[in-house]
This record gives structure tokens, sequence and C-alpha cells, in this order.
């Protein structure tokens, strides 16, 4: 807040000193963690290398020329996952928002909805996804309905988004509880009905505070796109199994988590970043001056 | 003169802790009341029923004759007539502060936004605030932010405004600030209720003063007679204690 003016300050000789104390431990650390990380990461390369199975491993999980001559395949089948990851995570989105406000109203008209959203919420969040994918990929087209349609990515999705609808959901409502009654009783109080106050004061901050968690979530949400390959979609998992399972060399696996690993480390370290950043801010939330 | 707020009889329990006792007052229009009392004695849950953000167990409430504590009654009508100021603030963090003054009136009142903003911005200036009018909360000392919330409240034109004790969290600089702003606001002629624990202050801008003790009002009179020359012996024990403290 203060703004004096600071061009006139010199350090003195004392801090001058301090500084190059401070750098000779610096370089000294600095020193000391490079010694120790060539000896530790160069003694288990050098395991690794000299070891009797070394050859094989890499021909069967690193051979460079099969890995390039897959890439194309697979890659191609990663193009699906991240269709199916920002599609569903778009429907995800509207569903788990209704889900949370449902659970999370005290509206007499909505009661049955706040059970029925209850509900969907428990069995989808504790049913095992591979399971709801079985049964939505294989089951709905053996019901033989008319009007639902029988393709294999579609009914992937649908199974996807109904069990993440569920997780996000819950990461949704802990946000609106999270908010402190106060901020709700200060609403109230200029007059806002409950629905202005959960539109305009509550969802805002609460939506805002389940960001990182939910970044979280959508990087498992493309990871488990990879599951509809038992569907036989042919995503990024399934073209690598199919190449594998044609030479028994498994290095299109290998492909296909690189590719993965590509896109998810980005991800993940930039929600890092923002828990960090929430978590300064919050520091400086509420204080006193 | 009947009085534009009137209570009969309140009670209210927290679960086996009765917090307000059969308690009664009377707030002439353009008055400024002043409740004093110990912590636990009943002040802030006497604010909050009025404001009905607690429903009581027994007695009426009215505003302008009107049977306020009646369940059939429209809660937000209600609210928008009476503003309630805060000891946190509780201003909105996620709004500028021209946001959260004009938050109510645009949604509440339905003003438009060019008529909510001139308001906003006319009451900042009022106030000495208007070069924050684009600052978030959490850039604001204490005792602006709390200036902001009473503004806030002003933007509706309340019949009446309940202050629980709203210098409570700021420090002995900060608090003249606040407390200018609500002596500006009862020389305006200000129906106020008014928690506080700032003696002098009471003195200074109350036409009524009320002890608080055990969820009653024990003893009720001009701020000379409750504060100079209490005739009850509690509220003898208060001020001296009060004295003792250094707060008075």
């Amino acid at each position: 807040m203060s703004e004096r003016n600071n061009s006139a300050w010199s350090p003195s000789s004392r801090e001058l000193e301090r500084r190059k104390e401070r750098g000779r431990i610096s370089r000294r650390q600095a020193i000391i963690a490079a010694i120790s990380s060539v000896l530790v990461l160069g003694t288990l390369i050098s395991i690794a290398i000299t070891s009797p199975g070394w050859a094989v491993v890499r021909k069967t999980f690193f051979d460079v020329n099969y890995g390039r001559e897959v890439l194309p395949k697979v890659a191609e089948g990663i193009w699906i996952n991240l269709q199916l990851t920002f599609i569903g995570g778009a429907c995800i989105g509207v569903i788990a928002l209704a889900l949370a406000l449902l659970r999370t109203t005290k509206s007499p008209a909505l009661t049955p909805f706040r059970y029925l959203a209850t509900a969907y919420v428990d069995i989808f969040r504790g049913a095992p996804l591979i399971l709801i994918i079985l049964l939505v990929g294989f089951g709905v087209p053996a019901l033989g309905l008319s009007g639902i349609p029988s393709n294999v990515i579609f009914l992937g999705t649908v199974a996807v988004v109904l069990t993440y609808s569920a997780y996000v959901a819950e990461v949704i409502r802990s946000g609106i509880l999270s908010i402190h009654p106060s901020q709700r009783a200060a609403a109230r109080s200029l007059g806002l009905t409950s629905t202005q106050t959960m539109r305009y004061v509550v969802l805002p901050q609460a939506i805002r505070r389940v960001v990182p968690p939910l970044l979280n979530d959508f990087v498992s949400l493309l990871k488990d796109t990879g599951l509809v390959s038992i569907l036989g979609v042919t995503d990024a998992v399934r073209a690598a199994q199919i190449n594998a399972s044609r030479t028994f060399n498994y290095t299109p696996y290998v492909v296909a988590a690189i590719l993965f690993l590509i896109i998810t480390i980005p991800m993940t370290r930039y929600t890092d970043r923002a828990i960090r950043q929430r978590m300064s801010n919050q520091n400086s939330e509420g204080v006193v001056l | 003169m009947s009085a534009l707020l009137e209570l009969r009889n309140i009670r209210k329990s927290f679960s086996t802790e009765l917090v307000l006792d059969n308690l009664s007052l009377e707030v002439p229009e353009h008055t400024a009341t002043v409740l004093i009392g110990a912590s636990g004695s009943g002040k802030s849950t006497l604010l909050r029923c009025i404001n009905l953000l607690e429903s009581i167990d027994d007695g009426e409430i009215y505003l302008d004759g009107q049977e306020i504590s009646d369940p059939l009654v429209n809660v937000d009508e209600v609210r928008r007539k009476l503003a309630m100021v805060f000891q946190s603030f509780n201003l909105f963090p996620h709004m500028s502060v021209l946001e959260n003054i004009m938050l109510a009136p645009i949604k509440v009142q339905g003003k438009s936004k060019e008529e909510a903003r001139a308001q906003g911005i006319e009451l900042l200036q009022r106030f000495g605030l208007s070069e924050k009018f684009d600052q978030y909360p959490d850039r604001l000392s204490g005792g602006q932010q709390q200036r902001v919330a009473i503004i806030r409240s002003l933007a509706l034109n309340p019949r009446v405004l309940l202050l629980d004790e709203v210098t409570s969290a700021l420090d002995p600089v900060l608090v003249n600030e606040v407390l200018s702003v609500v002596r500006d606001l009862k020389s305006d002629g200000m129906t106020m209720v008014l928690a506080t624990h700032e003696m002098g202050f009471a003195t200074q801008v109350a036409d009524q003063v009320c002890f608080l003790q055990a969820g009653n009002i024990v003893e009720r009179g001009t701020p000379d007679a409750v504060l100079h020359n209490p005739s009850h012996p509690q509220t003898r024990e208060f001020l001296k204690r009060l004295h003792e403290a250094g707060r008075l």
C-alpha cells in the first residue's frame, strides 16, 4: 500500500557480504545435487543396460523402427480419445452441474429429484466404469430397442459421461458447500431469492474454488476414454493392441502411452500450478489490514 | 408516534439454550436504537431475528404495521425494507466494489444497469470511496470494506438499517471511519438498530440505549440515563467491567 521512494537506497556492506555468502551456499548445493543425480541415475541406467535381459526388453518394448511404423495408426486412435474427451467433457459439465444443484436444493417441489440425483450419484460413483461401459456398450444394443443408435463410439461416450457426471457433480457440490454461510446470509438479507443467491453469489465462488480438482478429473477422463476400446472402438489403446497382437512386439503400447503422456503431463503441470495459485490466493484472503 | 419497528414478547432458543426471553422493543422512525450487553446476551440474535435470518419461537415482529413474523409473508420483500450489515463485512469476493453495490438494485429492484451504476457511484462519492469502485474487496482495508458493505445495504433505500457490531473486527483507527458513516446516516434521519461495544459512540448517536442481559432488555432509556446513570445493578456491573477494561 505505502509507496515510499526506494531509489535512494543502496545495500549496506553487511548486506553485500550476506549476498556473497548466500551465493556461495547455493553454488555448493547445486554441485552436490548434480553429483548425486549423476551417481544415482547413472547407476540405474547402467544396471538396466548391462543386465542380461536388456537386449530382449529393448527389442520388445522400445523397437524404434516398429514404433515409427505404427505411430500414424495409434495417433489416429488418440484423435478418437481426444474427441471423446472434449465432447464427453462438455456433456459431463452440464449434467454434473444439474446434479449438484439438485442435490443442494431445498425447494419442496424438487424433493423427488433431489432423491433421484442422490441415488444416481451413489450408483455411478460406486460402480466400476468398465462395468458401465460393458452394460451400455453391449447391453443396450442387445435390447433391440428402436431409435437407440448402436454406434459403439456413441455408446462408449454415453457410458463414460454417465459415470463422470457423478464424480464431477460431487466435486461441484463440495464447492457449493464450502462457501461460508455468511455469504448466503449477506445475499439473502439484501433481498435476493435463494435461486438468485445461488446463481450470483454462491455458484460463481464455488466453481472458481473447484477448478483445480475439475482439471484433475479432466486428465482422468482422457485416460479413461481408453477403456472404450473394449467395445471395439479403434482408439489409441485398441490401435496399439491390434498391432501388438499381430507381431508379439509390445512397442505399440509404449507408443500409445507416450502419446497419452504428451497430452496429460502438460495438463497435470498446469493443474498443479492452478492449485498452488489458488492456495496462495486463499492465504491472502480475508486479511484485515 | 407509532413505532416503525415493533417487537412483542420475542422468544428464541437454540436447542436447549434460551437466547431471547420475552423481549419487547419499539423503534420509532428516524431514531437510532443502540443495543449493548456482554457477548452472548442476544444482541446479534435479535438483529438476525428482525431480518428473518432466524425464525422466532414465539412473539410478533411488526414493520410499518405489518406482521413480518407471519410465515405467509414474502421474506424477500420484507428484507428489501430491512438492510443488515455484518461484523465480518461479508462482501462478495468475486465482485468489484461497484458490482457488490449494484447486485441487489438490479436483481431485486429491477433497476437498469445504468441506473444502478449511477446510484452506486453517487453513494461511493458521498462516502469518499469513489476511486475504489473497480477494486476487489480483498484489496481494501477492513474499514473500507465495512463502508462498502454499508453502502451496499443503503443502495436498496431500506426503511430500517440493522448494524451488527460493525466495528468489532476493526482496529481503533478504522473504527472511526466506519462510525462517521453511521453518524452521517443518523443525521439523515435513517432509522437504525445497532449492536455495539463502542459506548462513546452509543452516547453520540443513540436516541435510546437498551442493555441486554440473558436475552432480555434489563434497562432501556436515553444514553445519558443508561450509560451515566444506570438504575439497574446489572447495568452498573456491566459498565463497571467495561470501565475496568478501559473500554469506557
